[in-house]
Protein backbone atom coordinates (compact mmCIF):
# COMPACT_ATOMS: atom_id res chain seq x y z
CA UNK A 1 0.00 0.00 0.00
CA UNK A 2 1.51 3.13 -1.05
CA UNK A 3 2.29 5.89 1.71
CA UNK A 4 2.80 9.29 1.44
CA UNK A 5 5.44 10.69 3.87
CA UNK A 6 5.57 14.88 4.23
CA UNK A 7 9.61 15.92 4.74
CA UNK A 8 9.43 18.98 6.67
CA UNK A 9 10.52 21.37 9.66
CA UNK A 10 9.26 24.79 9.37
CA UNK A 11 12.78 26.29 9.67
CA UNK A 12 14.72 26.84 6.55
CA UNK A 13 17.73 25.43 5.28
CA UNK A 14 17.85 22.21 7.98
CA UNK A 15 18.34 19.79 5.22
CA UNK A 16 14.29 19.21 4.09
CA UNK A 17 15.23 18.82 0.27
CA UNK A 18 19.20 17.43 0.78
CA UNK A 19 16.98 13.69 3.62
CA UNK A 20 13.94 13.74 0.71
CA UNK A 21 16.25 12.70 -2.35
CA UNK A 22 18.55 11.20 -0.06
CA UNK A 23 15.62 8.40 1.12
CA UNK A 24 13.98 8.46 -2.00
CA UNK A 25 17.18 7.36 -3.41
CA UNK A 26 17.92 4.72 -0.57
CA UNK A 27 13.77 3.46 -0.29
CA UNK A 28 14.11 2.89 -4.72
CA UNK A 29 17.31 1.16 -3.86
CA UNK A 30 15.03 -1.67 -2.12
CA UNK A 31 13.09 -2.36 -5.36
CA UNK A 32 10.59 -0.32 -3.94
CA UNK A 33 8.74 2.72 -6.67
CA UNK A 34 9.52 5.88 -5.18
CA UNK A 35 8.04 9.41 -6.66
CA UNK A 36 9.49 12.33 -5.08
CA UNK A 37 7.69 15.52 -5.14
CA UNK A 38 9.01 19.28 -5.32
CA UNK A 39 6.15 21.55 -3.12
CA UNK A 40 8.80 24.43 -3.07
CA UNK A 41 7.38 26.26 -5.34
CA UNK A 42 8.93 29.06 -6.84
CA UNK A 43 12.30 28.02 -5.17
CA UNK A 44 12.32 24.87 -7.05
CA UNK A 45 15.92 22.18 -5.90
CA UNK A 46 14.85 19.00 -5.61
CA UNK A 47 15.51 18.79 -9.18
CA UNK A 48 19.06 20.26 -9.05
CA UNK A 49 20.18 17.73 -6.02
CA UNK A 50 18.40 14.45 -7.92
CA UNK A 51 20.75 15.97 -10.75
CA UNK A 52 17.37 16.47 -12.93
CA UNK A 53 17.10 19.96 -13.95
CA UNK A 54 17.81 20.01 -17.47
CA UNK A 55 15.28 16.91 -18.05
CA UNK A 56 12.61 19.40 -16.42
CA UNK A 57 9.49 19.73 -18.97
CA UNK A 58 6.03 19.66 -16.90
CA UNK A 59 5.35 20.47 -13.47
CA UNK A 60 3.09 19.85 -10.18
CA UNK A 61 1.46 22.78 -11.13
CA UNK A 62 0.53 21.90 -14.36
CA UNK A 63 -0.61 18.19 -13.54
CA UNK A 64 -2.39 19.84 -10.49
CA UNK A 65 -4.13 22.30 -12.70
CA UNK A 66 -4.78 19.71 -14.97
CA UNK A 67 -2.59 21.27 -18.13
CA UNK A 68 -0.28 18.24 -18.46
CA UNK A 69 -0.53 14.50 -17.40
CA UNK A 70 1.06 12.84 -14.36
CA UNK A 71 3.35 10.48 -16.63
CA UNK A 72 4.03 13.66 -18.92
CA UNK A 73 5.82 15.31 -15.69
CA UNK A 74 7.18 12.31 -13.68
CA UNK A 75 10.88 11.93 -14.28
CA UNK A 76 12.93 8.95 -14.16
CA UNK A 77 15.61 9.05 -12.40
CA UNK A 78 18.89 7.84 -14.59
CA UNK A 79 20.52 5.55 -12.09
CA UNK A 80 17.65 3.88 -10.00
CA UNK A 81 14.61 2.96 -12.41
CA UNK A 82 12.33 2.60 -9.58
CA UNK A 83 13.12 6.28 -9.06
CA UNK A 84 11.03 9.06 -10.41
CA UNK A 85 10.85 13.16 -9.64
CA UNK A 86 7.91 15.85 -9.66
CA UNK A 87 9.39 18.62 -9.85
CA UNK A 88 7.93 22.15 -9.27
CA UNK A 89 7.70 25.55 -11.12
CA UNK A 90 10.11 27.73 -10.60
CA UNK A 91 8.29 30.67 -12.31
CA UNK A 92 4.80 30.03 -10.72
CA UNK A 93 3.27 31.89 -7.99
CA UNK A 94 2.19 29.29 -5.11
CA UNK A 95 -1.00 30.47 -4.98
CA UNK A 96 -1.49 28.32 -8.51
CA UNK A 97 -1.60 25.36 -6.29
CA UNK A 98 -5.03 24.05 -4.97
CA UNK A 99 -5.77 21.93 -2.32
CA UNK A 100 -7.87 19.64 -4.85
CA UNK A 101 -5.63 19.95 -7.69
CA UNK A 102 -2.79 18.15 -5.09
CA UNK A 103 -5.14 16.15 -3.54
CA UNK A 104 -6.25 14.75 -7.20
CA UNK A 105 -2.38 14.39 -8.16
CA UNK A 106 -1.69 12.68 -4.67
CA UNK A 107 -4.27 10.35 -5.08
CA UNK A 108 -2.84 9.31 -8.78
CA UNK A 109 0.60 9.04 -7.72
CA UNK A 110 -1.11 6.76 -4.75
CA UNK A 111 -1.82 4.26 -7.64
CA UNK A 112 1.26 4.12 -9.13
CA UNK A 113 3.76 4.52 -6.35
CA UNK A 114 4.91 2.52 -2.86
CA UNK A 115 6.43 6.01 -1.41
CA UNK A 116 5.60 9.20 -2.00
CA UNK A 117 7.54 11.62 -0.73
CA UNK A 118 6.76 15.75 0.00
CA UNK A 119 9.71 18.06 0.27
CA UNK A 120 8.07 20.91 1.81
CA UNK A 121 8.64 23.95 1.60
CA UNK A 122 9.92 26.50 4.80
CA UNK A 123 7.81 27.93 7.04
CA UNK A 124 3.96 27.46 8.15
CA UNK A 125 2.40 28.76 5.07
CA UNK A 126 0.32 27.49 2.15
CA UNK A 127 3.04 25.89 0.88
CA UNK A 128 4.01 23.81 3.69
CA UNK A 129 0.54 23.14 5.16
CA UNK A 130 -0.42 21.94 1.65
CA UNK A 131 2.78 19.47 1.35
CA UNK A 132 2.02 17.82 4.55
CA UNK A 133 -2.15 17.80 3.88
CA UNK A 134 -2.64 14.78 2.76
CA UNK A 135 0.15 12.85 3.71
CA UNK A 136 -0.06 9.55 5.72
CA UNK A 137 3.28 10.16 7.74
CA UNK A 138 5.72 12.94 8.68
CA UNK A 139 9.53 13.02 8.92
CA UNK A 140 10.40 16.18 10.93
CA UNK A 141 13.85 17.42 10.45
CA UNK A 142 15.66 19.12 12.95
CA UNK A 143 19.00 20.69 13.67
CA UNK A 144 20.45 20.58 16.87
CA UNK A 145 19.68 24.08 18.17
CA UNK A 146 16.87 26.02 19.48
CA UNK A 147 15.18 28.11 16.61
CA UNK A 148 15.02 24.72 14.83
CA UNK A 149 13.82 22.68 17.47
CA UNK A 150 11.07 25.35 17.96
CA UNK A 151 9.88 25.49 14.87
CA UNK A 152 9.60 22.09 14.71
CA UNK A 153 7.28 21.89 17.57
CA UNK A 154 5.31 24.05 15.67
CA UNK A 155 5.16 22.13 12.56
CA UNK A 156 3.94 19.24 15.07
CA UNK A 157 1.22 20.80 16.03
CA UNK A 158 0.08 21.50 12.61
CA UNK A 159 0.55 18.10 11.33
CA UNK A 160 -1.78 17.27 14.51
CA UNK A 161 -4.27 20.22 13.37
CA UNK A 162 -3.99 20.63 9.71
CA UNK A 163 -3.37 17.70 7.88
CA UNK A 164 -6.68 15.33 6.60
CA UNK A 165 -5.48 12.61 8.78
CA UNK A 166 -5.72 15.09 11.72
CA UNK A 167 -8.81 16.64 10.64
CA UNK A 168 -10.71 13.12 9.95
CA UNK A 169 -9.58 12.22 14.06
CA UNK A 170 -6.57 10.06 13.09
CA UNK A 171 -3.45 10.23 14.36
CA UNK A 172 -0.45 10.77 12.38
CA UNK A 173 2.71 9.49 12.57
CA UNK A 174 5.55 11.71 12.92
CA UNK A 175 9.30 10.67 13.01
CA UNK A 176 12.10 13.17 14.16
CA UNK A 177 14.94 13.15 11.87
CA UNK A 178 18.38 15.32 13.42
CA UNK A 179 20.23 16.21 10.64
CA UNK A 180 23.85 18.69 10.71
CA UNK A 181 24.37 16.60 13.83
CA UNK A 182 28.24 17.93 14.10
CA UNK A 183 29.54 15.47 17.26
CA UNK A 184 32.36 17.54 17.99
CA UNK A 185 30.23 20.82 18.70
CA UNK A 186 27.71 18.72 20.19
CA UNK A 187 30.72 17.52 22.64
CA UNK A 188 31.82 21.05 23.49
CA UNK A 189 27.91 21.58 24.75
CA UNK A 190 27.74 24.07 21.77
CA UNK A 191 24.56 22.43 20.49
CA UNK A 192 21.12 21.09 21.98
CA UNK A 193 21.70 17.27 23.09
CA UNK A 194 19.89 14.68 21.15
CA UNK A 195 18.35 14.32 24.59
CA UNK A 196 17.36 17.77 24.46
CA UNK A 197 15.56 17.43 21.22
CA UNK A 198 13.81 14.21 22.17
CA UNK A 199 12.60 15.70 25.28
CA UNK A 200 11.43 19.14 23.48
CA UNK A 201 9.73 17.24 20.57
CA UNK A 202 8.75 14.39 22.24
CA UNK A 203 8.36 12.14 18.88
CA UNK A 204 10.22 9.12 18.14
CA UNK A 205 14.05 9.29 16.56
CA UNK A 206 14.28 7.71 13.02
CA UNK A 207 17.74 8.50 12.70
CA UNK A 208 20.92 11.26 13.34
CA UNK A 209 22.64 12.60 10.22
CA UNK A 210 25.84 14.17 11.07
CA UNK A 211 27.18 17.48 9.46
CA UNK A 212 29.32 16.71 6.39
CA UNK A 213 31.32 17.90 3.35
CA UNK A 214 29.66 15.03 1.72
CA UNK A 215 26.36 16.21 1.57
CA UNK A 216 27.85 19.36 -0.14
CA UNK A 217 29.91 17.36 -2.75
CA UNK A 218 26.84 15.37 -3.46
CA UNK A 219 24.60 17.94 -4.36
CA UNK A 220 26.85 19.62 -6.66
CA UNK A 221 27.15 16.77 -8.51
CA UNK A 222 23.66 16.65 -8.64
CA UNK A 223 23.21 12.91 -7.16
CA UNK A 224 21.24 12.57 -3.45
CA UNK A 225 23.93 11.68 -1.11
CA UNK A 226 23.23 7.98 -0.66
CA UNK A 227 24.37 7.30 -4.08
CA UNK A 228 27.32 10.09 -4.51
CA UNK A 229 28.88 7.92 -1.89
CA UNK A 230 27.33 4.95 -0.13
CA UNK A 231 30.05 4.26 1.86
CA UNK A 232 30.40 7.63 3.79
CA UNK A 233 28.85 8.11 6.91
CA UNK A 234 25.94 10.70 6.24
CA UNK A 235 24.66 7.99 3.34
CA UNK A 236 24.90 5.39 5.52
CA UNK A 237 22.96 7.28 8.51
CA UNK A 238 20.25 8.17 5.78
CA UNK A 239 20.07 4.39 4.63
CA UNK A 240 19.54 3.11 8.04
CA UNK A 241 16.78 5.68 8.01
CA UNK A 242 15.35 4.43 4.96
CA UNK A 243 15.31 0.87 6.74
CA UNK A 244 13.50 2.13 10.01
CA UNK A 245 10.83 3.66 8.02
CA UNK A 246 10.11 0.21 6.21
CA UNK A 247 9.93 -1.46 9.85
CA UNK A 248 13.71 -2.79 10.08
CA UNK A 249 14.69 -2.67 13.56
CA UNK A 250 18.43 -1.00 13.23
CA UNK A 251 20.23 0.19 16.48
CA UNK A 252 21.02 3.59 16.32
CA UNK A 253 24.38 5.27 17.96
CA UNK A 254 24.48 8.87 18.34
CA UNK A 255 27.73 10.13 16.51
CA UNK A 256 31.02 10.76 18.61
CA UNK A 257 33.60 12.55 18.11
CA UNK A 258 37.25 11.20 18.33
CA UNK A 259 39.12 13.52 20.01
CA UNK A 260 42.27 14.70 18.26
CA UNK A 261 45.51 15.03 19.98
CA UNK A 262 45.57 18.66 20.35
CA UNK A 263 41.53 18.08 21.85
CA UNK A 264 43.44 15.72 24.49
CA UNK A 265 46.12 17.95 24.91
CA UNK A 266 43.90 21.30 25.55
CA UNK A 267 40.76 19.33 26.93
CA UNK A 268 41.49 19.82 30.38
CA UNK A 269 42.69 23.56 30.87
CA UNK A 270 38.97 24.66 29.48
CA UNK A 271 38.80 28.00 31.66
CA UNK B 1 -55.03 30.20 -6.93
CA UNK B 2 -52.86 31.16 -3.97
CA UNK B 3 -52.51 34.30 -2.93
CA UNK B 4 -49.00 34.91 -1.16
CA UNK B 5 -48.86 36.88 2.38
CA UNK B 6 -46.23 37.63 3.74
CA UNK B 7 -44.87 35.68 7.21
CA UNK B 8 -45.10 38.11 9.89
CA UNK B 9 -41.43 38.00 11.37
CA UNK B 10 -39.87 39.34 14.36
CA UNK B 11 -36.56 40.62 15.38
CA UNK B 12 -35.27 38.15 18.70
CA UNK B 13 -33.18 39.39 21.08
CA UNK B 14 -31.70 37.51 23.40
CA UNK B 15 -29.59 38.37 26.58
CA UNK B 16 -26.51 35.90 27.04
CA UNK B 17 -23.22 36.54 28.85
CA UNK B 18 -19.81 35.98 27.73
CA UNK B 19 -16.49 36.65 29.30
CA UNK B 20 -14.26 38.95 28.53
CA UNK B 21 -11.10 40.72 29.47
CA UNK B 22 -11.23 43.99 31.05
CA UNK B 23 -8.18 46.23 31.12
CA UNK B 24 -7.55 48.71 33.44
CA UNK B 25 -5.56 51.50 32.99
CA UNK B 26 -3.74 53.16 35.90
CA UNK B 27 -2.44 56.65 36.01
CA UNK B 28 -0.28 58.08 34.43
CA UNK B 29 -1.94 56.29 31.26
CA UNK B 30 1.43 57.14 29.39
CA UNK B 31 3.45 55.05 31.18
CA UNK B 32 0.57 52.00 31.48
CA UNK B 33 0.71 52.60 27.91
CA UNK B 34 4.51 51.55 28.20
CA UNK B 35 4.00 48.72 29.89
CA UNK B 36 1.14 47.29 27.37
CA UNK B 37 3.83 47.81 24.78
CA UNK B 38 6.25 45.90 27.09
CA UNK B 39 3.24 42.92 27.03
CA UNK B 40 3.02 42.94 23.61
CA UNK B 41 6.42 42.94 22.92
CA UNK B 42 6.79 39.48 24.87
CA UNK B 43 3.04 38.26 23.77
CA UNK B 44 2.09 40.04 20.20
CA UNK B 45 -1.23 39.44 19.07
CA UNK B 46 -2.45 38.24 22.83
CA UNK B 47 -5.15 40.15 22.80
CA UNK B 48 -6.11 40.07 18.66
CA UNK B 49 -9.61 38.45 18.47
CA UNK B 50 -10.43 38.48 22.15
CA UNK B 51 -13.36 40.30 23.59
CA UNK B 52 -11.78 43.29 26.06
CA UNK B 53 -13.74 45.84 28.19
CA UNK B 54 -12.05 49.21 29.16
CA UNK B 55 -12.43 49.67 32.57
CA UNK B 56 -11.88 53.05 32.99
CA UNK B 57 -12.67 54.17 36.67
CA UNK B 58 -10.79 56.15 38.83
CA UNK B 59 -8.91 57.91 35.25
CA UNK B 60 -11.39 60.67 35.16
CA UNK B 61 -11.54 60.72 31.20
CA UNK B 62 -12.72 63.54 29.51
CA UNK B 63 -14.43 64.07 25.75
CA UNK B 64 -10.98 64.37 24.69
CA UNK B 65 -8.99 61.86 26.22
CA UNK B 66 -11.23 58.85 26.40
CA UNK B 67 -11.62 58.78 22.91
CA UNK B 68 -7.59 59.48 22.71
CA UNK B 69 -7.22 56.68 25.09
CA UNK B 70 -9.45 54.22 22.73
CA UNK B 71 -7.57 55.49 19.52
CA UNK B 72 -4.09 54.05 21.41
CA UNK B 73 -5.22 51.06 22.14
CA UNK B 74 -6.56 50.30 18.42
CA UNK B 75 -3.25 51.50 17.61
CA UNK B 76 -1.74 48.37 19.14
CA UNK B 77 -4.72 46.39 17.43
CA UNK B 78 -6.18 45.89 20.91
CA UNK B 79 -9.95 46.42 19.67
CA UNK B 80 -12.43 47.31 22.69
CA UNK B 81 -15.89 46.27 22.71
CA UNK B 82 -17.17 48.31 26.11
CA UNK B 83 -16.71 50.72 28.51
CA UNK B 84 -17.07 50.31 32.05
CA UNK B 85 -16.89 52.89 34.62
CA UNK B 86 -17.50 55.91 32.10
CA UNK B 87 -19.37 59.08 33.18
CA UNK B 88 -22.63 58.28 31.22
CA UNK B 89 -22.82 62.31 29.49
CA UNK B 90 -19.32 61.03 27.75
CA UNK B 91 -21.14 57.97 26.07
CA UNK B 92 -21.65 59.48 22.22
CA UNK B 93 -22.00 57.17 18.60
CA UNK B 94 -18.61 57.23 18.11
CA UNK B 95 -17.52 55.06 20.79
CA UNK B 96 -18.03 51.61 22.21
CA UNK B 97 -21.30 51.05 24.10
CA UNK B 98 -20.54 51.64 28.04
CA UNK B 99 -21.59 48.81 30.26
CA UNK B 100 -22.47 48.53 33.33
CA UNK B 101 -23.49 45.33 36.03
CA UNK B 102 -19.89 43.44 34.80
CA UNK B 103 -19.32 40.57 37.57
CA UNK B 104 -15.83 39.05 38.02
CA UNK B 105 -16.16 35.77 36.43
CA UNK B 106 -15.94 32.78 38.85
CA UNK B 107 -16.70 29.02 38.06
CA UNK B 108 -20.41 29.43 37.71
CA UNK B 109 -22.02 28.14 33.99
CA UNK B 110 -20.55 29.74 31.49
CA UNK B 111 -21.22 29.74 27.77
CA UNK B 112 -18.70 26.61 25.07
CA UNK B 113 -14.91 27.40 25.52
CA UNK B 114 -13.58 29.08 22.68
CA UNK B 115 -12.40 26.36 19.94
CA UNK B 116 -9.02 25.67 19.87
CA UNK B 117 -6.94 23.14 17.86
CA UNK B 118 -5.79 21.14 20.61
CA UNK B 119 -8.22 17.88 20.97
CA UNK B 120 -9.31 18.21 24.28
CA UNK B 121 -12.40 16.66 26.68
CA UNK B 122 -14.05 19.10 28.86
CA UNK B 123 -16.06 18.39 31.26
CA UNK B 124 -18.47 20.71 31.89
CA UNK B 125 -19.65 19.64 35.29
CA UNK B 126 -15.75 19.89 36.82
CA UNK B 127 -15.30 22.63 34.81
CA UNK B 128 -12.39 21.55 34.30
CA UNK B 129 -10.21 20.37 30.69
CA UNK B 130 -8.13 17.79 30.36
CA UNK B 131 -5.30 17.79 27.68
CA UNK B 132 -3.98 14.97 26.62
CA UNK B 133 -1.32 15.87 23.87
CA UNK B 134 1.71 18.60 24.32
CA UNK B 135 1.06 21.84 23.62
CA UNK B 136 3.11 23.08 20.85
CA UNK B 137 4.93 26.10 19.75
CA UNK B 138 1.94 28.57 18.19
CA UNK B 139 -0.98 26.78 19.69
CA UNK B 140 -2.75 28.79 22.49
CA UNK B 141 -5.50 27.29 24.82
CA UNK B 142 -7.88 29.52 26.20
CA UNK B 143 -10.23 28.15 29.20
CA UNK B 144 -11.89 30.69 31.28
CA UNK B 145 -14.18 28.36 32.87
CA UNK B 146 -11.76 26.84 34.75
CA UNK B 147 -9.09 24.59 35.52
CA UNK B 148 -6.76 23.25 32.60
CA UNK B 149 -4.34 20.61 33.04
CA UNK B 150 -1.69 19.18 30.27
CA UNK B 151 -0.73 16.08 30.46
CA UNK B 152 2.66 16.86 27.87
CA UNK B 153 4.59 19.88 27.81
CA UNK B 154 4.09 23.09 26.98
CA UNK B 155 5.87 24.24 24.39
CA UNK B 156 8.12 27.06 23.86
CA UNK B 157 6.10 29.67 22.24
CA UNK B 158 2.65 28.22 23.39
CA UNK B 159 0.51 29.57 25.59
CA UNK B 160 -2.36 28.38 28.02
CA UNK B 161 -4.34 30.87 29.78
CA UNK B 162 -7.07 29.49 32.10
CA UNK B 163 -9.49 31.33 34.55
CA UNK B 164 -8.61 28.52 37.48
CA UNK B 165 -5.36 27.05 37.66
CA UNK B 166 -2.91 25.31 35.71
CA UNK B 167 -1.46 22.09 36.20
CA UNK B 168 1.16 20.26 33.61
CA UNK B 169 2.76 17.24 34.17
CA UNK B 170 5.72 18.44 31.67
CA UNK B 171 7.62 20.71 30.96
CA UNK B 172 6.23 24.50 30.91
CA UNK B 173 8.31 25.74 28.37
CA UNK B 174 5.90 28.88 26.85
CA UNK B 175 3.31 30.77 29.02
CA UNK B 176 0.93 29.84 31.60
CA UNK B 177 -1.72 32.10 32.99
CA UNK B 178 -4.01 31.33 35.22
CA UNK B 179 -6.58 33.24 37.18
CA UNK B 180 -6.48 35.25 34.18
CA UNK B 181 -10.29 36.28 34.08
CA UNK B 182 -9.71 37.44 37.63
CA UNK B 183 -9.07 35.02 40.04
CA UNK B 184 -6.60 35.67 42.83
CA UNK B 185 -6.54 32.25 44.42
CA UNK B 186 -5.26 29.94 41.11
CA UNK B 187 -2.22 28.50 40.46
CA UNK B 188 0.39 26.93 38.88
CA UNK B 189 1.81 23.91 38.71
CA UNK B 190 4.28 22.22 36.78
CA UNK B 191 6.73 19.47 36.64
CA UNK B 192 9.93 21.41 35.20
CA UNK B 193 9.52 25.31 34.89
CA UNK B 194 11.46 26.82 31.81
CA UNK B 195 9.03 29.08 31.53
CA UNK B 196 8.52 32.35 28.86
CA UNK B 197 6.06 33.99 31.50
CA UNK B 198 3.77 32.90 34.55
CA UNK B 199 0.98 34.81 35.23
CA UNK B 200 -1.56 34.68 37.84
CA UNK B 201 -4.60 37.34 37.85
CA UNK B 202 -2.86 39.89 35.58
CA UNK B 203 0.42 39.64 37.72
CA UNK B 204 3.14 37.83 35.91
CA UNK B 205 6.64 36.70 35.85
CA UNK B 206 8.80 36.76 32.85
CA UNK B 207 11.96 34.00 32.38
CA UNK B 208 15.03 36.24 33.59
CA UNK B 209 12.43 37.17 37.22
CA UNK B 210 12.63 33.69 37.95
CA UNK B 211 15.12 32.72 40.47
CA UNK B 212 17.62 30.50 38.54
CA UNK B 213 18.11 28.19 41.38
CA UNK B 214 13.74 27.19 40.35
CA UNK B 215 14.75 26.30 36.73
CA UNK B 216 14.26 22.68 35.34
CA UNK B 217 12.45 22.19 38.88
CA UNK B 218 9.08 21.17 39.57
CA UNK B 219 7.61 24.41 40.98
CA UNK B 220 4.23 25.94 42.27
CA UNK B 221 3.24 28.94 41.48
CA UNK B 222 0.60 31.51 43.78
CA UNK B 223 -0.35 34.89 44.74
CA UNK B 224 0.42 36.29 48.28
CA UNK B 225 -0.79 39.74 49.10
CA UNK B 226 -0.40 40.84 45.45
CA UNK B 227 2.98 38.98 44.75
CA UNK B 228 3.97 36.22 43.25
CA UNK B 229 5.47 32.98 45.02
CA UNK B 230 7.29 30.57 43.03
CA UNK B 231 8.67 27.30 45.08
CA UNK B 232 10.01 23.39 44.85
CA UNK B 233 7.19 21.26 44.82
CA UNK B 234 9.60 18.53 46.70
N1 LIG C 1 24.25 16.72 6.94
C1 LIG C 1 24.67 17.84 6.33
N2 LIG C 1 25.97 18.21 6.39
C2 LIG C 1 26.40 19.34 5.81
N3 LIG C 1 25.62 20.16 5.10
C3 LIG C 1 24.31 19.86 5.00
C4 LIG C 1 23.76 18.69 5.61
N4 LIG C 1 22.44 18.66 5.34
C5 LIG C 1 22.17 19.74 4.59
N5 LIG C 1 23.29 20.47 4.38
C6 LIG C 1 23.40 21.72 3.61
O1 LIG C 1 22.50 22.67 4.14
C7 LIG C 1 21.96 23.46 3.11
C8 LIG C 1 20.44 23.38 3.15
O2 LIG C 1 20.03 22.06 2.87
P1 LIG C 1 18.64 21.76 2.16
O3 LIG C 1 18.52 22.54 0.89
O4 LIG C 1 18.48 20.30 2.08
O5 LIG C 1 17.67 22.37 3.25
P2 LIG C 1 16.10 22.68 3.12
O6 LIG C 1 15.53 22.43 4.47
O7 LIG C 1 15.53 21.91 1.99
O8 LIG C 1 16.13 24.22 2.77
P3 LIG C 1 14.86 25.11 2.32
O9 LIG C 1 14.11 25.40 3.58
O10 LIG C 1 15.51 26.34 1.74
O11 LIG C 1 14.09 24.31 1.33
C9 LIG C 1 22.53 22.93 1.81
O12 LIG C 1 23.60 23.74 1.43
C10 LIG C 1 23.01 21.54 2.17
O13 LIG C 1 24.08 21.14 1.37
MG1 LIG D 1 14.35 22.65 0.29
Amino acid sequence: MAEVMVVTSGKGGVGKTTSTAALGAALAQTGQTVAVVDFDVGLRNLDLIMGAERRVVYDLINVANGEARLHQALIRDKRIETLYLLPASQTRDKDALTEEGVKRVIGELRERFDWIICDSPAGIERGATLAMKYADLAVVIANPEVSSVRDSDRIIGLLDAKTEKAESGQRMEKHLLLTRYDAARAGRGEMLSVEDVLEILSIPLLGIIPESEEVLRASNVGSPVTLNNAASAPARAYMDAARRLCGEDVAMSIPMHRKGFLDRLFGRRAA
Amino acid sequence: MTIQTKPTRAIRFRGRSFLALVLNPELPVGEWLGEVDAWLGRSPGFFGGKPVVLDVTGLSLDRKSLPALIADLAQRQIRIMGIEGAEAKLASPDLPPFLSGGRPASFMGRPEPEPEPVKTAANPAAHSLLVEAPVRSGQSIVFPEGDVTVMGSIGSGAEVIAGGSIHIYGALRGRAMAGAYGNARARIFCRKLEAELIAIDGLYKIADEIEPQLRKKPVQAWLEDETMKITLLD
